[in-house]
């Protein structure tokens, strides 16, 4: 599960977000994220940005607060679908809105940090509510050309 | 969905018979069209549902049936404790008990017109909706609790709405057996600012004319006349349910994990319903379901508010208020013996026939009102369960159109203010704060709902009872 510390022991600021590597993938209702890089992750830092995505444009996004985010789990897919969860509950119950991601795991911990603002309707121009990240098109793997996939359908 | 791969039995039903693992047939209700549209997900979802322990008769497809979460959305599914029956997260969905209710007026279209424009900006300004909204009722830990085991009768208690309006809610308007000490803290800190809320997406508030009348008796026992006007709410336990399926899935996954039990697809995770994990998750489930059920509740006495501002001659009474992402005990007859089951709906609306003793007395004779909400652009429709509905799918019928377009394709084909533009060309009135959302639910991205009604009605799942068209729609 994921929780908010105060330990400083996640990655630091980057000055400019990373090049898109993300994709959204078509879920009959719903919107698949996908995040691909060359480390697991960067690919779960991705599938964050396509998180992201699905409600608002995410360069509309100041990353003027950050907050830290914890979360432990047996397996890679499980740890992605946290992650992913524990965004989600930032978003609702801090009405923010999250534009830059940095993502550092050791084990089976995921130390994560986001930056963002509150949201604001009339410059974000909100889409969809997303309500959670589920197990639907759940992978995380390394493919044959060393490229890192992360990804999952989110329910909105 | 390739139709070789199924039995036609009728021309709206369709078996896939038993097969590796598979307890029970799966069984698809739909017309050719509709069922040759469904992705393939749906076959496999459904006859996954099959492969689960404990399940009763058949795992079935609702005609608006689509690629869900481990259970087709549309689909339903019963499990009998005694025999190693289990409840699934992933069979209710991360909107517990999502569902419409329908307000009569008493107003005509005519006298709507008039006042249109107003109606709607007030209508607009008073039911918070969108992303990030919040409502105006903050609960404090101990009024939470209550409002999770008191449902829609905790909001009347404290003054929203009229006692009339619980005989007309499923449950008298209270789950029983909620527990709300199960309810995770972030559940309820997710749900702190969200009592009141219609929240985004496919939910809405419409303000709804009666288009056409199929079955007169019916229709006018419910209070349904041609050009009469009604207000129609769909949406459901906000962030506190959206947070109890997060955290059930993966408890249930987990345990799954931990247990070698083999799962077709993890977002099948489920656990016997008389195991610990089962039953911390009804008692969680149950208390979203009261969620939901306050939350309209609310809704429906804020709507009340602006009705008695600009009509004040208006009475809104309550048509009924049913929900379609639902587990719930209830009696059905099985090869002829009563069984108490444990009925899944994930995208299915509850239909309970004539007769049925939870049907309030002046609707009992006629069946329980069935609502099936469209897009924006299309309408809605009301049916009433049937005699023969229980035998077909445990008394369950569809929910609604379904979409036929993802959100993303929807975006590239449409801009939200000319949707807007467009429907109100069509008399209908869009209000939203968000252009994006409105062009994501562009009445073009979704199936036909009248397919979908036509099929049900065909099928003997519910019938037909009169049709609603959106005069005013207020989406998050």
């Amino acid at each position: 599960m994921c929780a908010k510390i105060v330990r400083l022991e996640s990655p630091e600021p980057r000055a400019a977000p990373p090049a898109k590597s993300w994709e959204h993938f078509p879920h009959g209702a719903d919107v698949g994220v996908r995040g691909l890089g060359p480390t697991r992750e960067a690919a779960f830092e991705q599938a964050a940005y396509a998180l992201t995505a699905a409600l608002v444009e995410p360069e509309r996004v100041e990353p003027k607060d950050e907050i830290e985010i914890v979360c432990e789990a047996p397996n890679d897919e499980l740890l992605l679908v946290d992650w992913l969860n524990a965004i989600i509950y930032e978003m609702a119950t801090r009405r923010t809105l999250f534009g830059r991601y940095a993502v550092r795991i050791e084990g089976e911990k995921l130390y994560g940090r986001a930056w963002g603002e509150p949201i604001d309707i009339a410059r974000h121009e909100p889409g969809v509510e997303i309500k959670g990240a589920t197990y639907t098109a759940l992978r995380v793997a390394q493919e044959a050309n060393g490229r890192w996939v992360a990804q999952c359908v989110v329910d909105v | 969905m390739d139709l070789a791969k199924l039995d036609r039995v009728s021309a709206f039903e369709w078996h896939i018979a038993p097969r590796a693992g598979m307890h029970v047939p799966a069984v698809i209700y739909a017309d050719e069209d509709l069922v040759g549209d469904m992705d393939d997900k749906v076959y496999e979802q459904v006859t996954n549902v099959a492969r689960l322990p404990g399940i009763v008769t058949a795992s079935y497809a609702m005609p608006d049936a689509h690629w869900g979460y481990g259970f087709p959305i549309g689909g339903v599914a019963a499990f009998d404790p005694a025999g190693g029956g289990v409840i699934s997260a992933g069979g209710v969905g991360f909107d517990i008990s999502c569902g419409v209710r329908t307000m009569l007026t008493g107003l005509t279209r005519t006298e709507i017109e008039a006042h249109k424009v107003e109606l709607a900006d007030a209508l607009f300004a008073k039911v918070p909706a969108g992303v990030g909204s919040t409502g105006r009722i903050r609960l404090d830990p101990e009024q939470m609790d209550a409002m999770l085991a008191g449902g829609a009768r905790w909001a009347l208690s404290h003054g929203y709405g009229e006692p009339a309006d619980l005989e007309r809610i499923e449950e008298g308007g209270a789950m029983q057996g909620a527990r709300p000490e199960l309810v995770s803290p972030k559940a309820k800190t997710r749900q702190r600012d969200e009592m009141g809320t219609l929240g985004s997406g496919n939910h809405y508030l419409e303000v709804q004319e009666v288009a056409a009348v199929y079955d007169a008796d019916t229709a006018a026992i419910f209070g349904l006349s041609l050009g009469g006007v009604v207000v129609s709410i769909h949406c459901g336990s906000r962030g506190l349910g959206h947070q109890i399926g997060t955290e059930y899935l993966r408890d249930m996954a987990i345990a799954a994990d931990r247990e070698g039990i083999s799962l077709p697809d993890r977002e099948l995770a489920c656990a016997p319903i008389n195991s610990p994990v089962g039953q911390r998750y009804l008692g969680a489930m149950r208390a979203g379901i009261n969620c939901a059920l306050a939350n309209r509740q609310i809704i429906g006495h804020l709507t009340r508010e602006v009705f008695a501002t600009l009509f004040p001659q208006a009475r809104l009474e309550l048509l009924f208020d049913v929900s379609h992402n639902t587990c719930k005990v209830e009696r059905h007859k099985v090869d002829g013996e009563p069984r108490d089951l444990y009925i899944h709906r994930k995208g299915a609306t509850r239909a309970f026939g004539p007769g049925h003793s939870d049907l309030p007395d002046a609707l009992r004779p006629f069946g329980q009102p069935v609502l099936i909400g469209g897009s924006m652009g299309t309408g809605s429709y009301v049916l009433a369960g049937t005699a023969a509905s229980e035998a077909r799918a445990f008394s369950s019928a569809c929910h609604g159109a379904g979409r036929r377009m993802s959100r993303h394709q929807a975006l590239k084909t449409w801009r939200g203010r000319q949707v807007v533009d467009d429907l109100a060309e069509r008399g209908i009135l869009v209000r939203s704060k968000s252009a994006r959302g409105v062009a994501e639910e562009a009445p073009g991205a979704y199936k036909d709902v009248a397919a979908v009604v036509d099929a049900s009605d065909a099928a003997g799942l519910a019938r037909k009872v009169a049709k609603l068209i959106p005069l005013v729609c207020i989406k998050g």
